[in-house]
């Protein structure tokens, strides 16, 4: 009960945790599954419509289920800490973006078990998803459920925009910022533009579907190309909407590690802001063999490739900040470490794609599969595990086992490294992807069965680090404050994990790495800058859980709107939208109580605050 | 644009090595780093270019990185605090500088490339217009001036540029023959795109749809045959010459009512599935089961017809032919005997 009605920003850290790592394993197991598949030609382990459903969930489910709730754990256990704030701006709305996410992750997986899932691709290009191509409601669960979902990343978004911009402690500039901070702050504004626009497109996609719309059917005057647009203009911008926090965590954990602040710190927020702004005008790089003309493609190579630069600029600072540093191989480094070459080569197979002639040849061959696998595991992922055991003691009070951690380190990474570095061989020797098998003496099969093999032992790294974080739950809380010894920021001046309250006292915020400035002018902590006073805290509600709720009965109200049940009451029920103005009804009802109600919260007095 | 060339000009030997290593990856008539023809050609030289700068770039930062870990580690006894260094505006300015000029050496040729790429021959009097229609999944070439149409193997003439124009009559499918030309979308109506490769080289290349258009698109295949003139001239009469029908009567009359309710045999039958003119003369039936009478990469022709008309769903799951056997109420008998007439329907 604690945790449907929580709106501390440190428990829907924990819950964005644990739903997102759900997800992730769904989503591996599928990865395996395909993998198996693909072990030898004409395997027939899975037939052809399964496999498309696999391949179109699993990369649904990675991309928006998956990474997407780990990095939205990590920023919210950790952006209100490091800018010295109590707590995000919105703690209702926070909490009601993790419940419309959960529970539109739900009903997109429900297709599973709800008569097929869908199988278009995560790309879902019309007219494949159109009801004459793809028949059953899979395609809906996707239209239905990512729109649901996309709802709460869109609040998530919204909310970190506003606890950075107005929550920050006295004496932190925007230049004084940690760089997790700005990551974070510039990808919510990523998120701010670029979600609107797959919203819009999911609606459209809808009414085609189940209103019978045609803005996409090209019998009724649509235009299938339009939906490729109107994808990858969002589609674009999310892969910096992912990658740019890993970036963030990146420039964090290096400089711990290292003993020395980050290099070209002004340079690392401007290459943000430029990525940032050019990943808004490259979409049409995912189009070059859509036939957009050598005008369009010209253009579009050469911006692509600028994105290079700003890129570069992170990963030599990165190198610098080490360069004259003292660096520990712990977990979290170990992974930070590895990152940047990883990072690099998916980076440099982006600019060899960014070649529109080139790119005839590479696109939708295992030569993409390997560049954004590159990129999204063997950058974000790799980012995500840095930050998760570098923050895990501040979030839950005990630290990962550092030898479990190795052991996971390098089993993923040489994992990882097998399954996807042969991919961009079977690209150039002429293997498309998304195929469910492929026939014999085409030099195919040995580099097919080393990455399937690698796809296991990465699986046996993710074991690992399960293994680890249930160990790790059996041991006392006794984390230090600083566990690390060589924190920098806000959240290591505090108890782990911290009180309610996050800060007795807001700090006062004299420089870059405002903790470590205090240490090295032989202060233990940080000099507050208010006296001890009563704190205000908003109330527990289940209003954010209720109101997701209502959306997702109206949305599966919505979806079989058309169906004939084998029961009468049923298909009443769904034919007159019963069942969607019932969820709807739900989730209003909640929004009046809400307004209707004023909560004033609750206090925590000084008294209470020096008992501890 | 001197500078470039220079910085182009240095990379050269480093390309050269690497254009032949990366020569013996694939087969022939599949691999893209094997060209065929000028338009992989053009490719295959932008690609070689991007690896070399690619691998130069991957080389400084792998060899930064493994001075920094070994030179820079903390060591038991190091208690002092490292100096703080905030930034290096000299270091940074390089390291701005220096992406920028290999952006540059590569962003020229690309451009140069995509107008050529984007030179289509579809006015050229000499060239051979080919209209290409992706079905699921099976594809349909069309040779608009000489009023032939075929399926899954496109017989082109060596040498010679071939114009075509691609569409789709359902889904987006993605037209490619790695070995001869990048790949390039069918687009329904409104949509429709342009392109042309040649193959000087005569021989056989394999084609794939690279666009996810069902379950079957993987098997979605076809094959480039490039032949002579004199061959490919003569293989246009004898495709619009009449029809051949069964011997015998029986099969004749089935063949009739079954099969050419969709498909087409020289001036019979409609084209509405794979015209089957001369099939017997194809590299493969449905366009995976490879003809191969020594069985290294396939089975011999009758085999795989039989296999193909036995359960065409089991070759090619979800294909929207119907199964001669269930739907169209032919005997196994029937079934054999057109695929016999069928595998001896060749063209001179
Ligand atoms: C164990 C780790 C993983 C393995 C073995 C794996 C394997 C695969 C395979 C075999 C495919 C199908 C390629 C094709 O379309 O032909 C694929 C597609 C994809 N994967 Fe992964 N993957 C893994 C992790 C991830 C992660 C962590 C993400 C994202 C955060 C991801 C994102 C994607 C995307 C977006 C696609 C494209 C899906 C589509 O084409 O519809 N993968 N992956
Ligand atoms: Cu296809």
């Amino acid at each position: 009960m604690d945790w449907i009605t929580t709106v501390d920003h440190k428990k829907i850290a924990i819950l964005y945790l644990w739903a997102g790592g759900l997800f992730f394993g769904i989503g591996g197991l599928e990865a395996i599954l395909i993998r198996i598949q693909l072990i030898k030609p004409m395997n027939t382990f899975l037939d052809a419509q399964t496999f498309n459903e696999l391949i179109t969930m699993h990369g649904t489910t990675m991309i928006f289920l998956g990474v997407m709730p780990v990095i939205f754990a990590l920023m919210n256990a950790v952006i209100p800490l490091q800018i010295g704030a109590r707590d995000v701006a919105f703690p209702f709305l926070n909490a009601l973006g993790f419940w419309t996410f959960l529970f539109g992750g739900i009903l997109l997986n429900l297709s599973w078990i709800m008569g097929g899932a869908p199988d278009a691709g995560w790309t879902s290009y019309t007219p494949l998803s159109t009801t004459t191509y793809s028949a059953t409601h899979g395609v809906d669960f996707y239209t239905i459920g990512l729109q649901i979902a996309g709802l709460g990343t869109l609040i998530g978004g919204i909310n970190f925009l506003a606890t950075i911009i107005t929550m920050r402690a006295p004496g932190m500039s925007y230049m004084r910022m940690p760089m997790f901070a700005w990551t974070t702050f510039i990808t919510s504004a990523i998120i701010l533009f670029a979600f609107p626009a797959i919203t819009v497109g999911l609606v459209l996609l809808t009414f085609d579907r189940i209103l019978g719309a045609n803005f996409f059917e090209v019998g009724g005057g649509g235009n299938p190309v339009l939906w490729q647009h109107i994808f990858w203009i969002f589609g674009h911008p999310e892969v910096y909407i992912l990658i740019l926090p890993a970036f963030g965590i990146i420039s964090e954990v290096i400089p711990t590690f290292a003993r020395k602040r980050l290099f070209g710190y002004s340079s690392m927020v401007f290459a943000t802001i430029l990525i940032a702004f050019l990943g808004f005008m490259v979409w049409a790089h995912h189009m070059f063999t859509t036939g957009l003309g050598p005008v369009a493609n010209a253009l579009f190579s050469v911006s692509t490739m600028l994105i290079a630069v700003p890129t570069g600029i992170k990963i030599f600072n990165w190198l610098f900040t080490m360069w004259g540093g003292q660096v520990r191989f712990t977990t979290p480094n170990l992974f930070a470490v590895g990152f940047i070459p990883t990072f690099t080569m998916g980076g440099v197979t982006g600019v060899m794609l960014a070649s529109a002639p080139a790119d005839f040849q590479f696109h939708d061959t295992y030569f993409v599969v390997a560049h954004f696998h590159y990129v999204i595991v063997g950058g974000l992922v790799l980012g995500l595990f840095a930050g998760l055991h570098y923050w895990w003691p501040k979030m839950f009070g005990r630290m990962l086992d550092e030898g479990l951690g190795k052991w996971t380190f390098w089993t993923f990474i040489i994992g990882f490294h097998m399954t996807f570095f042969v991919q961009h061989f079977l690209g150039l020797m002429g293997m498309q992807r998304r195929v469910f098998t492929y026939l014999p003496n085409q030099q195919f099969d040995l580099l097919n069965l080393i990455s399937t093999i690698g796809a296991g032992l990465m699986g046996v790294g993710m074991l690992f680090f399960l293994a680890n974080i249930f160990l790790t739950s059996r041991k006392p809380a006794d984390a230090a404050d600083d566990p690390w010894e060589d924190g920098r920021t806000l959240e290591w001046t505090i108890p782990s994990p911290p009180p309610e309250y996050n800060f007795k006292q807001t700090p006062l915020v004299r420089g870059i790495d405002a903790f470590w400035k205090e240490k090295t002018a032989g202060h233990k902590g940080m000099t507050p800058s208010e006296p001890v006073g009563s704190i205000h805290m908003p109330s527990a509600t289940i209003l954010p859980f209720l109101m997701s709720v209502g959306i997702f009965i109206a949305g599966l109200g919505f979806m079989f709107s058309r169906d004939t049940f084998s029961s009468e009451a049923l298909s009443f029920l769904f034919n007159n939208y019963i069942v969607t103005g019932l969820g709807l009804l739900i989730t209003f009802g909640s929004m009046l109580m809400r307004s209707l109600y004023d909560d004033h919260g609750w206090h925590i007095e000084p008294e209470e605050l020096e008992g501890r | 644009m001197m500078k470039t060339w220079q910085a182009g000009k240095r990379l050269l030997p480093m390309t050269a090595t690497l254009g032949l290593i990366l020569a013996g990856c694939g087969r022939e008539d599949l691999s893209v780093l094997r060209p065929q023809g000028p338009a992989a050609e053009s490719s295959f030289d932008l690609m070689k270019l991007a690896i070399t700068i690619m691998i130069v770039v991957l080389l400084i930062v792998f060899s930064i990185a493994a001075y920094v870990l070994i030179r820079f580690r903390r060591k038991p006894e190091q208690r002092e605090i490292p100096e703080q260094v905030e930034g290096n505006f000299k270091l940074e300015v390089l390291w701005t500088v220096i992406p920028l000029i290999l952006v540059v050496v590569l962003a020229v040729p690309t451009v140069k490339a995509v107008f050529a790429a984007g030179n289509d021959h579809s006015d050229d009097k000499n060239a051979i217009k080919v209209k290409v229609t992706g079905h699921q999944y099976w594809w349909e070439f069309e040779y608009t001036d000489y009023g032939v149409k075929t399926a899954q193997d496109l017989v082109i003439p060596a040498g010679k540029d071939i114009a075509f124009e691609l569409s789709t009559a359902d889904v987006l499918h993605s037209f490619w023959v790695p070995s001869l030309a990048g790949k390039m979308d069918t687009n329904p109506d409104g949509t429709i795109n342009r392109f042309s490769f040649s193959a000087p080289n005569e021989g056989v290349y394999r084609g794939k749809c690279a666009e996810l258009c069902g379950p079957s698109h993987g098997f979605m295949e076809f094959k480039v045959k490039s032949v002579s003139d004199a061959e490919f001239e003569q293989w246009l009469a004898s495709m619009k010459s009449p029809a051949v029908l069964p011997e015998d009567p029986e099969i004749a009359a089935k063949f009739k009512s079954a099969c050419l309710q969709c498909h087409a045999v020289g001036d019979q039958g409609i084209a509405m599935g794979p015209d089957l003119t001369g099939i017997g003369s194809r590299e493969s039936v449905a366009g995976i089961l490879l003809n191969d009478d020594t069985g290294v990469d396939g089975a011999p022709i009758l085999d795989n017809l039989k296999t193909w008309l036995h359960d065409p769903q089991g070759v090619k799951p979800g294909n929207k032919m119907p199964d001669p056997k269930k739907d169209l109420g032919l005997t196994d008998e029937e079934i054999d005997g057109i695929a016999e007439y069928l595998a001896g329907y060749t063209l001179d």
